[in-house]
């Protein structure tokens, strides 16, 4: 079997569980990335598969061979670094050709090799100069080629794009993802950021409260959660406790959901609707709420509407939007099919 | 401040060098080089350029010890590390006596730790370790080690930890990986410690005598010599003044070679 094979692997800082029995299996030449808030063991466990901390319990098989003991340096694995950890002592070829040096490459092949890399990151010519002559986005690509040039089965990337600003953040993304197309290469990142996970991977591993939460592809964890903590997560939700009523239809804030039902055995929980699935129409319809603040950002309109003391966002573009000013009564309509019901 | 409190004796013991001595008294004002002449002689020269040999040893040794030393105790934890720092600030309050003392019994054959490898059957018999270069050379790496120690850690400290990682996940053991990067990394502040070692360890002119023999002791030795016992006072201040030039032109040699590397 190849790829990677994460088995139960639990990892415990004292009496503290960072990562808690995590079974994950990432297929050859995938992208995954590795979500969650600040703390939910996301980094511990790249940290395991980099072989820089050693899992309690578990084992970790990279390409059918287990790797759970085998020293870092043996991996043969690349990784990006959050701070980068470029050598300052060394040039920007000198960073690159660490690992070939390492290795005993001849010295020929080595500046070949450097060649090809800064090609392939396009930064060609900047094999001589210091890497505090380098700007951000620059030191980004090079500690890349450097993780790149032995040619790893594995790619690790640790928050590798939170020091760059937004602008260039969203152009790495597009870079990175398309530089692993085409070298085909199974990468792990680490991420906070959902809008970096959606744009890259093939597949996203929710994780909170050092357990996995949801894994599966980006638009499927943004259709349908697998649970309340995943859909507040991932992008901006209204999660709503519902009831059921005696003729087995959903209710929120007092009033029935047309046309939608529980699924067996669940009386209450929560109903999850994106933003942009809530209808805004004439009071009178589906929910009767009172416009409490309109924040018009020009290419999208978010309404805030006040129902029963619970604050619904709605998101829509200025074309398909009835004009309505804080103050107005609206009715708010939740469209059966964009709902997500949702255990407690 | 400055001024009074360092430029001024300075400047004294400038004046003084160039003075005549008087036997009967102290000395008198003149402008003579005699004091200069006089230390241009084979044994001077033998002296000076053991006491620089011995403080350059002592320099090396304290860093290769405290190096690798001071990186395992930035990686403990606190607790680990404030025992440490405080056993080390501890060791710098005692005075140079007592520490030359303390080796001497310690290398001692009566008291000495001889005895302990005669008891666990490492050794024959108990021997003394001292008078001795070895005996002069411990006990001033004792001395200075924790001086070392404390000049090192907030700069190993401060080093990202993750550059070590880096270099093994890119395929270096962690022994290769820590002289191949930590050791570059830090060489500035290395330099920066050999040179106050190294000042450090010349200005020692008890330990020496303690655990040394004659032929073992330092320029410091026959300055305090001169000064004190044979109230040369002239000739103390030219010895004085001799050594601070050497010593300063070698560590401006050493920014020099360190400047100059890292242009290139």
């Amino acid at each position: 079997m190849s790829g990677l094979q994460i088995k139960g692997v639990t990892k415990r800082f004292g009496g503290f569980t960072a990562v808690d029995a995590i079974d994950l299996s990432v297929p050859d030449g995938s992208f995954v990335c590795l979500l969650g808030p600040s703390g939910c063991g996301k980094t511990t466990l790249l940290r395991m598969v980099a072989g820089l901390e050693e899992p309690t319990e578990g084992s970790i098989v990279v390409g059918g061979q287990d790797m759970t003991h085998v020293p870092t340096h043996k991996r043969g694995l690349g990784m990006v670094f959050q701070s980068l950890a470029l050598f300052p002592h060394l040039t920007v070829g000198e960073n690159i050709a660490y690992p070939l040096r390492i290795r005993g490459v001849e010295p020929a092949h080595r500046t070949d090799r450097v060649e090809e890399l800064l090609e392939l990151i396009r930064l060609p010519g900047v094999a001589d100069r210091a890497i505090n002559q380098l700007s951000g986005g620059q030191r980004q690509r090079v500690a890349i080629a450097r993780a790149l040039a032995l040619s790893p089965k594995l790619f690790l990337l640790d928050e590798p794009l939170s020091a760059l600003d937004a602008k260039l953040r969203e152009a790495m993304q597009v870079e990175l993802r398309q530089l692993q197309q085409k070298l085909g290469i199974t990468t792990i990142v680490v991420t906070h950021d959902q809008r970096e996970a959606m744009t890259m991977a093939d597949l996203v591993v929710v994780m909170g409260q050092a357990r996995i939460r949801q894994a599966a592809a980006p638009v499927e964890i943004y259709r349908k959660p697998a649970d309340a903590f995943v859909a507040d997560f991932i992008g901006s939700t209204n999660l709503l406790d519902f009831e059921t009523d005696g003729a087995g239809r959903i209710t929120v804030l007092g009033a029935p959901v047309a046309g939608l039902h529980p699924p067996a055995g669940l009386a209450a929980g929560k109903l999850s609707v994106r933003p942009e699935d809530v209808h805004l129409h004439q009071a009178g319809e589906g929910l009767t709420g009172k416009v409490g603040f309109v924040r018009d950002l020009g290419g999208t309109i978010e309404t805030f509407v006040d129902v029963a003391g619970t604050t619904i966002v709605a998101v829509s573009t200025p074309r398909d939007r009835v004009a309505m000013h804080q103050g107005d009564d609206v009715g708010v309509v939740f469209p059966p099919e964009a709902c997500v019901v949702l255990a407690h | 401040m400055l001024t009074v409190f360092f430029v001024v004796p300075f400047s004294i013991m400038i004046a003084v060098s160039f003075f005549q001595r008087d036997p009967a008294g102290f000395y008198s004002p003149d402008f003579v080089f005699d004091n200069y002449t006089r230390f241009l002689s084979p044994f001077f020269g033998g002296v000076l350029s053991f006491s620089l040999m011995l403080a350059i040893t002592v320099a090396i040794v304290c860093v290769a010890i405290s190096v690798p030393f001071t990186f395992c105790l930035a990686r403990a934890s606190r607790r680990v590390q404030t025992i440490w720092l405080v056993a080390m600030l501890s060791v710098l309050s005692l005075s140079e006596v007592i520490i030359g003392f303390a080796w001497s019994t310690l290398l001692s054959r009566t008291a000495g730790i001889t005895n302990f490898f005669v008891a666990i059957g490492l050794m024959s018999e108990p021997r003394a370790l001292l008078p001795g270069f070895g005996a002069v050379l411990t006990g001033m790496v004792y001395q200075a080690l924790p001086y070392t120690v404390l000049i090192l850690y907030p700069a190993i400290i401060r080093l990202d930890p993750t550059l070590m990682e880096a270099a093994r996940t890119l395929g270096s053991s962690p022994l290769r990986a820590f002289f191949n990067v930590v050791v570059p990394a830090l060489r500035n502040t290395i330099v920066a410690t050999l040179i106050m070692v190294f000042v450090f360890a010349l200005g020692s002119y008890l330990l020496p005598q303690i655990l040394g023999r004659p032929r073992h002791w330092t320029l410091s030795v026959l300055i305090t010599d001169q000064a004190i016992l044979q109230s040369n006072m002239p000739f103390a201040a030219a010895m004085a003044v001799f050594l601070v030039l050497i010593s300063l032109s070698l560590v401006a040699l050493t920014v020099l070679v360190g400047a100059r590397r890292e242009t290139t």
